[in-house]
């Protein structure tokens, strides 16, 4: 938490002190703006957040449509990144992709923080029946690996054979459900130290209800706790994203996503002779992440002091 | 005067994997209307959790109250639903505690903190509460009460915390305040401040007052009635200028006795021999014998119990027993 004590007497009745009435907000805002690694990735994502979805909507070649005679045709001018197998513009696609796994990623970190911190909160304050309950469930999702997990989901989905429509938003509600586990332990801890406080032991005299006590004054204090893990959570559910689709398993052709789009790769040809169909949706998860990942480590030392390495 | 809250043999134990601690062993005492009563004794003689007990803040596993009730205003505090118990806590009994700093939730406004009993218990709307919270900072010597609603408890002093504690108690005009040593953690011009400031809004309010210090000169200050507790039991109890005056059993005449007289040379401040005894293995005798100058053999197998000695004074000690033949 952001601790700038501000220099404040007592308050005799007329004391004439001015506290510097700055919001935590405020304050970590600034602290945030001094860590210049972290507003570097916080610059590159919000760049690649307009590029993805303002950038089609300047291209000419939005449409997607089959052009049988540019054909794998090389970065040109009129094609900067190329064009792919059936003469589609590769840089619009990429950017198309971008806004597909950026919103798969944020969609399925909200999920994941949403019933993260809300079971992890339940458990912690409650403990005891409803503890159990809801933390051997997720201990039970924990020993399954993510990724496995993930695919085995994305078989049935192809067994079921789910219109590739909707496949976009099973996938984001699979990864959620994947990542909140993790979260929900990290919750329920903080809470089970929280509740020992003596804050909420006043909070209890006041005869205020548990619901009120649950969101109005515990989950306030592990905001800033699960800003940091959404933050970082977004990257690695764009990686998982990427993974399920790159093996075909997740958001499928022909709608576009950055893992889809390097499943080129796969193909020896394609490797060889068209880097230009694989090279620039890797390099830009491998950006989008990292850069997420620099900025979530900045938000961390600034909110979470106590979890810095 | 209506007695406000009696409390009957009230026993409130803690147990642990093998032993129990009985905290408060069988502790009768009630609170008339506009009274204040001073609840003195050492650490860990039960005091707290006889607060703690009538706030319902005794949870289990670790503790429960295992016997007595708590009667408030004609109702049994201990049958009472958790629904209806907190309609009562926050609104008719308040409480305040003895560290200010950590009392305050670190993440909300003090504003916010005020306002918030207002709108559960008194269904004040927002801005209302507002309104309200802000003449409460002014209410308890609190000047710029607007800026401070809009700070966070890390900007205040230990001293100011303490104002806001005692704002955010008495803002729905509640009929009983506890207050859990509220003074021990400031330092001594505060504390004098806080304690005539609660002196003040008792008068005005008709508001009862349980103060729980061990702090012999607070008492002489602020008590109307004075219960003396030692191991979880009531040893002494009695009007204040009385027990000062007379104290009758050994312990209270030995902390009596402990405290400087200003004026006074003395090389060597008196303390009672001895410590308290432990909890885990008490036996069915006057807990102080071991530490007694009057200690006869009866103090060691059978326990007193509180009788009148005086006039409106009670004490649990042998010596007062007229069967038993002094030694």
């Amino acid at each position: 938490m952001a601790i700038h004590s501000t220099p404040v007497t007592d308050a005799v009745p007329a004391a004439k002190t001015t506290p510097k009435s700055s919001s935590l907000f405020k304050q970590s805002m600034r602290r945030l703006l001094r860590n210049k690694l972290a507003i570097f990735g916080l610059a590159v994502v919000v760049i690649m957040f307009i590029a993805c979805f303002l950038g089609p909507v300047f291209s000419p070649y939005a449409d997607n449509k089959i052009h049988m005679n540019v054909m794998n045709k090389a970065p040109s001018m009129k094609h900067w990144l190329g064009t792919d197998a059936l003469g589609r513009d590769v840089l619009t696609r990429v950017l198309q992709a971008g806004r597909i796994s950026l919103t798969v990623g944020l969609a399925s970190m909200f999920l994941s923080v949403f019933i993260g911190a809300l079971l992890g909160a339940i458990a912690g304050y409650y403990r005891g029946i409803v503890d159990q309950i809801i933390m051997r469930i997720a201990d039970l999702l924990l020993t399954i690996p993510g990724l496995p997990l993930l695919f085995i989901f994305g078989a049935l989905l192809s067994e079921w054979k789910v219109p590739t429509n909707y496949r976009m938003y099973i996938v984001m509600l699979m990864l959620g459900l994947v990542n909140w586990p993790g979260l929900a332990r990290m919750v329920r801890g903080q809470m089970l130290s929280l509740r020992e406080r003596e804050f909420m032991q006043a909070a209890v005299v006041l005869g205020l209800r548990d619901r009120r006590k649950l969101f109005n004054h515990l989950l306030p204090n592990i905001v800033p706790l699960l800003i940091v893990i959404a933050t970082l959570n977004i990257g690695g559910s764009i990686l998982s994203e990427s993974v399920l689709s790159f093996f075909g398993l997740g958001v499928m052709p022909p709608t576009p996503t950055w893992g889809n789009m390097i499943d080129a790769a796969n193909n020896l040809i394609d490797f060889q002779e068209h880097p230009w169909l694989w090279i620039p949706p890797g390099f830009s998860i491998f950006i989008t992440v990292i850069a997420i990942n620099i900025f979530g480590d900045g938000l961390r030392d600034v909110l979470d002091p106590k979890q810095k390495r | 005067m209506k007695d406000l809250i009696k409390i009957d043999h009230l026993r409130t134990h803690f147990f642990s994997d093998k032993n129990v601690v009985k905290a408060v062993n069988d502790v009768s005492l009630r609170v008339r209307e506009g009274e204040t009563v001073c609840v003195v004794g050492e650490s860990g003689c039960g005091k707290s959790v006889t607060a703690m007990s009538i706030m319902g803040l005794i949870e289990e596993p670790g503790g429960k109250v295992v016997g007595g009730s708590i009667e408030f205003d004609g109702r049994d505090l201990l049958k009472l639903s958790k629904n209806e118990l907190r309609t009562i806590r926050g609104n008719d009994i308040s409480m305040i505690f003895q560290e200010p700093m950590s009392s305050l939730n670190p993440v909300l406004k003090i504003g916010q903190q005020i306002m918030e009993p207002l709108i559960v218990h008194q269904k004040l709307s927002k801005k209302e509460a507002r309104a309200r919270a802000i003449e409460l900072i002014e209410q308890v010597g609190i000047s710029r009460a607007e800026q401070i609603a809009d700070s966070y408890p890390h900007e205040l002093s230990g001293g100011m915390l303490q104002r806001i504690m005692i704002a955010i108690a008495i803002s729905c005009g509640p009929k009983l305040l506890i207050a859990d040593e509220p003074t021990t953690a400031l330092d001594v011009t505060i504390q004098a401040q806080i304690l005539d400031m609660l002196r003040e809004f008792k008068k005005k309010s008709n508001m009862s007052m349980m103060l729980i210090t061990h702090d012999l000169g607070v008492v002489a200050e602020m008590a109307d009635y004075v219960v003396v507790m030692y191991a979880g039991k009531v040893v002494e109890e009695g009007e204040v200028v009385k027990l000062f005056e007379s104290p009758k059993h050994p312990y209270t005449q030995g902390l009596l006795k402990s405290k400087p007289i200003i004026n006074q040379r003395q090389d060597e401040l008196y303390s009672i021999p001895g410590q308290v005894p432990n909890p885990l293995d008490l036996t069915d005798s006057c807990y102080f014998h071991d530490r007694c100058a009057h200690c006869m053999d009866i103090c060691r197998t059978k326990q007193p119990v509180l009788k009148g000695v005086a006039d409106q004074q009670k004490a649990a000690c042998w010596l007062y027993e007229e069967a038993v033949v002094h030694v």
